[in-house]
């Protein structure tokens, strides 16, 4: 019941904000809302499978990549078919990058991840041809709902309809991740990553789950990702790199990898925080990297674990 | 010769990371960041030998010791960080050093700046050499043969000396090394000392031919990562051997078909992983 009002206040918070607070904060809700649908993905693996990915930047690179060839080499540009074709590259990719990786767990499943994720930025890197090297490539502004909104600036765009278009691909993105944990599959999953000799005897067929759950997190992260080229206006080989990657790991923890919503609120405090650091001191890194050693050390479960602590068992009973 | 020199570098820093790893069974991501540190240490240290009327033919002394002594920070890290998260998941040891690289790349922003640094025009002030039709920087043949004189060494401690046999004990069950007398605690301070200090020595020494970064660490650790995923995590021998396969593999590469660069050291490790998870000299269920 509290969840369920919280909920309401948030999102209805959320579709009045465009009058409420100035035009620069609703631009930093985009990355936010971008890096929640890739963050609930990743949570699928990290949280309730307990694989931890140090690749997963290879899927927000595959998103974004769509989006600027569809729109700047193609001239196809319809967001909604843009996300499709993202999610349909990532599923194509994660496929038989997903086979091969659930193969392992633990730190060989990070080190392959990440292997694979530095094979793609480096294909992106060096290809300059196809995807115009270091420099990268611009994401022309997409059509929303077959609309141009030509009209619009580039800020009024931003904060009007590409607003309204994130939290909606966002709101989608989370029921459909809830219903996805709350189904049998997703407590195969965390019965996966709780005993996974114990799933295994129960007729739970261990690796095929985790191809599933990497296959969906995959798709998210290239969704999020697509989502994410619009306001930066440009896509370059950084956001497949591995710190990117680890950045978005950090994200999961610092909001509480143990709860459903804990990813997002990571995503939100991060890219505000992020903001606020960089606009008094230029080295958010350091003030970043104490944040996260600080939580590793002391606060495992992340904010969602400090502020309630009964969240993990509502978590686990699904 | 390229490709061997840029080994023994990758040596340096790979050995580092093993030693802690073998030992400590944490995957240490920060190994490129204090290779990092202990390249622009080394810069530090040449540049205020020089400074003081030092003889540039005598910098690699300086050098060295600049890189050995930044090392040090070893000791406050495990002390203040990483003895916190011996007994966790080792996600969560892999996070701790991830935030290590985040602090420290902006620790070097500050205290260096942004823009690179190098010691000048020293590189070729020990004259070049010709070696098998080549011609080769004198401080390269220096460099390598530091190297293998390390390798050796590093060999010669853990197989001949009783230091390197508790080393061996900790790292194949550290519960019966402990009941035997063995303190833990001033263990992993010195083994993450001596790791550390193969990766600054090693970011020294690569310093004169290059110039110091404050990304070099975070590209660097996909290198090692890939040369102790090819030999085998854990092992020194492992470490050499895949030292000398990503430099080589690298320089023909560059040589070839530049393009194919690291593509073709990741496609290599993705190879070993599929093949071969415990890597060319990796132990037996690691």
């Amino acid at each position: 019941m509290r969840t369920a009002v919280t909920l309401a206040v948030v999102g209805g918070a959320m579709v009045a904000l465009p009058w409420l607070v100035p035009a620069y904060y609703i631009t930093l809700m985009l990355p936010f809302m971008a890096y929640g649908v890739v963050l609930l993905g990743l949570n699928l693996l990290f949280g309730y499978t307990g694989l931890v990915s140090f690749g997963h930047a290879l899927f927000i690179g595959i998103g974004a990549y769509t989006g600027a060839v569809l729109t700047t080499r193609l001239g196809m540009r319809q967001m909604e078919l843009i996300l499709l074709a993202a999610a349909l590259a990532a599923a194509l990719v994660a496929a038989p990058v997903g086979a091969l990786c659930v193969r392992y767990v633990k730190i060989y499943f990070g080190m392959l991840t990440l292997a694979f994720g530095m094979v793609f930025y480096t294909f992106l890197l060096k290809f300059y041809k196809l995807t115009g090297g270091d420099e990268g490539m611009r994401m022309l502004r997409p059509y929303l709902l077959g609309q141009s909104w030509e009209g619009f600036s580039k800020t009024a765009y931003l904060i009007g309809p590409y607003y309204y278009f994130s939290l909606g691909v966002l709101v989608l993105a989370t029921l459909l991740m809830w219903r996805i944990v709350r189904s049998p599959f997703g407590l195969c999953l965390r019965t996966i990553r709780d005993n996974p000799l114990k799933a295994e005897s129960l007729g739970v067929s261990v690796p095929r789950f985790r191809w599933y759950a990497f296959m969906i997190s995959a798709i998210y992260a290239a969704v999020g990702g697509a989502l994410l080229a619009t306001p930066t206006g440009n896509v370059d080989p950084t956001l497949a790199y591995w710190t990117h990657s680890g950045n978005i790991v950090f994200m999961v923890l610092l909001g509480g990898f143990a709860s459903f919503f804990g990813p997002l609120l990571g995503a939100f405090v991060f890219i505000f925080l992020q903001d606020t650091v960089m606009s008094v001191f230029p080295y958010w890194r350091l003030v970043f990297g104490a944040v996260l050693a600080v939580l590793v050390i002391f606060a495992p479960g992340g904010l969602m674990g400090l502020f309630a602590r009964r969240l993990p068992a509502e978590v686990s009973r699904g | 010769m390229g490709g061997v020199f840029h080994a023994a570098i990758l040596f340096l820093v790979a050995a580092g990371l093993q030693v802690v790893f073998g030992v400590q069974k944490i995957f240490n991501l920060a190994c490129g960041s204090f290779y990092a540190l202990g390249a622009y240490a080394g810069v530090s240290a040449v540049g205020y030998f020089t400074g003081h009327g030092g003889s540039p033919a005598l910098f690699i002394v300086p050098l060295a010791l600049g890189g050995l002594a930044v090392g040090l920070v070893g000791i406050v890290v495990e002390r203040g960080l990483l003895r916190f998260v011996y007994d966790r998941d080792e996600t969560f040891q892999l996070l701790l050093t991830f935030a290590l690289v985040l602090m420290l790349e902006d620790l070097i922003r500050m205290t260096w700046g942004t823009a690179p640094v190098s010691t000048g025009g020293l590189y070729l002030s020990y004259g070049q050499a010709r070696l098998l039709g080549a011609t080769v920087p004198v401080y390269n043949l220096i460099v390598i043969t530091a190297s293998l004189s390390i390798a050796l060494a590093i060999g010669w401690l853990l197989t001949r000396t009783a230091f390197g046999r508790i080393i061996r004990a900790s790292a194949d069950n550290r519960e019966m090394a402990e009941a035997l007398g063995v303190d833990m605690r001033w263990m992993y301070v010195r083994v993450f000392t001596l790791g550390t200090m193969l990766g600054t020595l090693g970011g020294a020494l690569v310093i004169p031919a290059t110039a110091a970064m404050s990304e070099m660490g975070i590209e660097l650790i996909v290198e090692a990562f890939a040369v102790v995923v090819i030999g085998g995590l854990g092992s020194i021998r492992g470490a050499f051997v895949g030292a000398l396969v990503v430099g080589i593999f690298r320089s023909v590469a560059i040589a070839v078909y530049p393009e194919l660069e690291m593509l073709l050291i990741y496609l290599i490790v993705i190879v070993v992983l599929l093949w071969r998870p415990r890597g060319l000299f990796g132990a037996v269920a690691a």
